[in-house]
């Protein structure tokens, strides 16, 4: 099962993320995987957070262009060879990686991946039948 | 340095003789342009004017104005005012604004043309014995061939190289011994560069004059132009529909361009009411082919805005001299040498399907002219991968570059960021000072 993130078009002037992270502390929303990619001339904020649609809104309300996409969030073992099992799992499916950023949390022994790949529907049935475990948003925040 | 002229008995006619060749050959002109263009003669009777009741310069105001529109609509030989086999030269604009503009020239035509280049080459202090470097491009743009002809007819050694790989054209400025450059002003300015870049110095080149237009430059210009290649720099003015260069010519004293009255009748008017204002106020310049037999194009709206100047000038020449550009009356750009609309930009960003929430910034760097449009982001455009955003700046550049034939960088902003405005938008913002 996919989960929803939301992206923000940021432009890359001094500022811009703090105002976005204003924004998002002023409406108590909290985030529970973030990551910022980069180019010369804008950025992409990539969230997670509880309610993706009720964050687009306000978002939205505060002149962000946001965009919400299908991903997916791995749950792999916490050590050393457990991310490059997922990717051999991949690149012997022709499944193509877009980006992804990972986290750990509370429990030790488990990390989670955000991966958004090129074909999300083929991908989760890859990652399903080699007993690869996808969490939900509610699973995230046990993490 | 003595004043040197081409044709000193008519560069120096006092006033009163000018005024009389032009009334002569004005309705001369008007005569032709009247009995062999149909589009002309509409418009003429429309305005209740023609050869019966035209009294000549005192009736000026009376004749029709024509307009870059109409020579679109008469693409390409609606305006010709000869047989097509007595056409022995076509020129044309580049046509990146609309419909290319073609102008024709019979053999006397270019004969004048040549005559009227080659009193600015003759102004500048060259010679038969002198080497003409022309970097102006050869081709239906009128600035190659337009310097060709006058250095030609003067008999120096023309060197006719028109514009491109810049590192060859300053071994043949040092190895062949160009002494007068003529090309466009941004391009001398990089040439100064490249001469640096490739270890030289002006005592190197052989150069004394160069006669630069066809773009706006400034006084600051002029200076380093002057300074990186060891040259006395003159502007001239011309226009594709009117001629090519040559129209007006800066002269020793360099304090505005003679214009050649003997070939062409220039008045400054008020661009709102289209009445004739008094010399020395500024208001939109209008010239009148008063010799033209191809294209005898009469009271053209350039609009440029100007002001002429009546003083003695010091070099002797009794010719009105008009002020450079110092402006349009619509708002037309020269970027790279290239005649932008902000609203060429509007219909493309428009088709893309982005909103007309942009801003245009023109800028000069390393003396290029630098172009850049920004565009308010909006959600249909937005992705969350970067590679397909900046794959959106890059189409956008693309199709900008496909109507325009110049490249813009496209940068997309964050919404609201372009300002609102409760009249008319300020869309372009041109740093460059150009007048």
């Amino acid at each position: 099962m996919a989960i929803q993130q939301l992206s923000v078009f940021l432009e890359n002037k001094p500022g811009t993320l703090s105002k976005l992270t204003q924004v998002l502390a002023n409406n108590k929303i909290n985030m529970k995987a973030m990551s910022l990619a980069d180019t010369y001339d804008f950025g992409i904020a990539r969230i997670i957070t509880e309610d993706i649609n009720a964050c687009a809104d306000i978002l939205r309300q505060n002149n962000y262009v946001v965009n919400i996409t299908s991903v997916l969030a791995l749950n792999i073992a916490n050590q050393a060879g457990s991310l490059n099992n997922i990717l051999k799992i991949f690149s012997e499916n022709s499944c193509n990686v877009e980006y992804m950023y990972g986290f750990t949390g509370k429990k030790t022994n488990s990390a989670c991946m955000i991966v958004r790949t090129t074909d999300v529907s083929k991908s989760e049935s890859i990652l399903q039948s080699a007993g690869i475990e996808l969490l939900n948003t509610e699973d995230l925040s046990e993490i | 340095m003595s004043e040197k002229y081409y044709q000193e008995e008519l560069e120096c006619m006092p006033r009163e003789d000018i005024k009389k060749l032009q009334n002569e050959r004005l309705l001369t002109q008007f005569k032709h342009a009247y009995e062999n263009v149909e589009y002309y003669r509409n418009r003429c009777d429309e305005a209740g004017v023609n050869p019966s009741n035209f009294k000549g310069l005192e009736d000026l105001d009376r004749l029709p104005f024509m307009y870059k529109d109409d020579l679109r609509a008469t693409y390409p030989y609606g305006l010709f005012a000869v047989p097509m086999n007595e056409v022995v030269r076509l020129h044309a604009s580049s046509g990146t604004t609309g419909k290319q503009i073609v102008v024709g020239y019979t053999q006397g035509d270019l004969d004048i043309w040549d005559d009227l280049t080659a009193r600015h080459l003759t102004a500048v202090g060259a010679t038969k014995n002198d080497f003409v470097h022309v970097s102006y491009g050869y081709g239906l743009f009128t600035g190659g061939f337009g310097l060709h002809g006058g250095a030609t007819k003067i008999g120096a050694t023309v060197i006719p190289v028109s514009s491109g790989n810049t590192n060859r054209q300053i071994t043949i400025m040092k190895d062949f011994g160009s002494t007068v450059l003529c090309c466009t002003p941004s391009y001398a300015l990089f040439m100064g560069e490249t001469l640096k870049e490739m270890g030289l110095k002006p005592e190197d080149l052989h150069l004394k004059a160069g006669i630069f237009g066809a773009e706006p430059w400034t006084e600051e210009m002029r200076k380093e132009i002057e300074k990186s290649l060891g040259l006395k720099a003159y502007d001239i003015y011309g226009l594709t529909e009117i001629m090519g260069p040559g129209v007006a010519f800066e002269c020793s004293e360099q304090n505005g361009m003679h214009v050649n009255e003997d070939h062409f009748i220039i008045e400054t008017i008020d661009p709102k009411t289209g009445k004739r204002l008094p010399d020395g106020e500024k208001g939109e310049i209008v010239f009148s082919c008063l010799t033209r037999k191809a294209f005898p194009l009469l009271r053209f709206r350039t609009k440029d805005i100007g002001i002429l100047n009546t003083c003695k000038c010091s070099c002797g020449r009794t010719f009105i001299r008009m002020s450079k550009p110092m402006g349009r009356t619509d708002d037309m750009l020269i970027i790279r040498g290239v005649n932008v609309f902000p609203s060429q930009i509007e219909t493309v960003l428009l088709q893309e399907g982005y909103q007309a929430n942009y801003q245009i910034i023109v800028g000069r760097e390393n003396n290029v002219d630098t172009f850049e449009v920004q565009v308010e982001m909006t959600e249909d455009k937005f992705s969350d991968v970067v590679a397909e955003v900046r794959q959106k700046e890059l189409d956008l550049s693309n199709a900008l570059q496909t109507v325009l034939s110049i490249k813009a960088k496209v940068t997309l902003v964050a919404p609201k960021s372009i300002p609102r405005s409760e009249g008319k938008a300020k869309r372009v913002i041109d740093t460059r000072n150009l007048h």
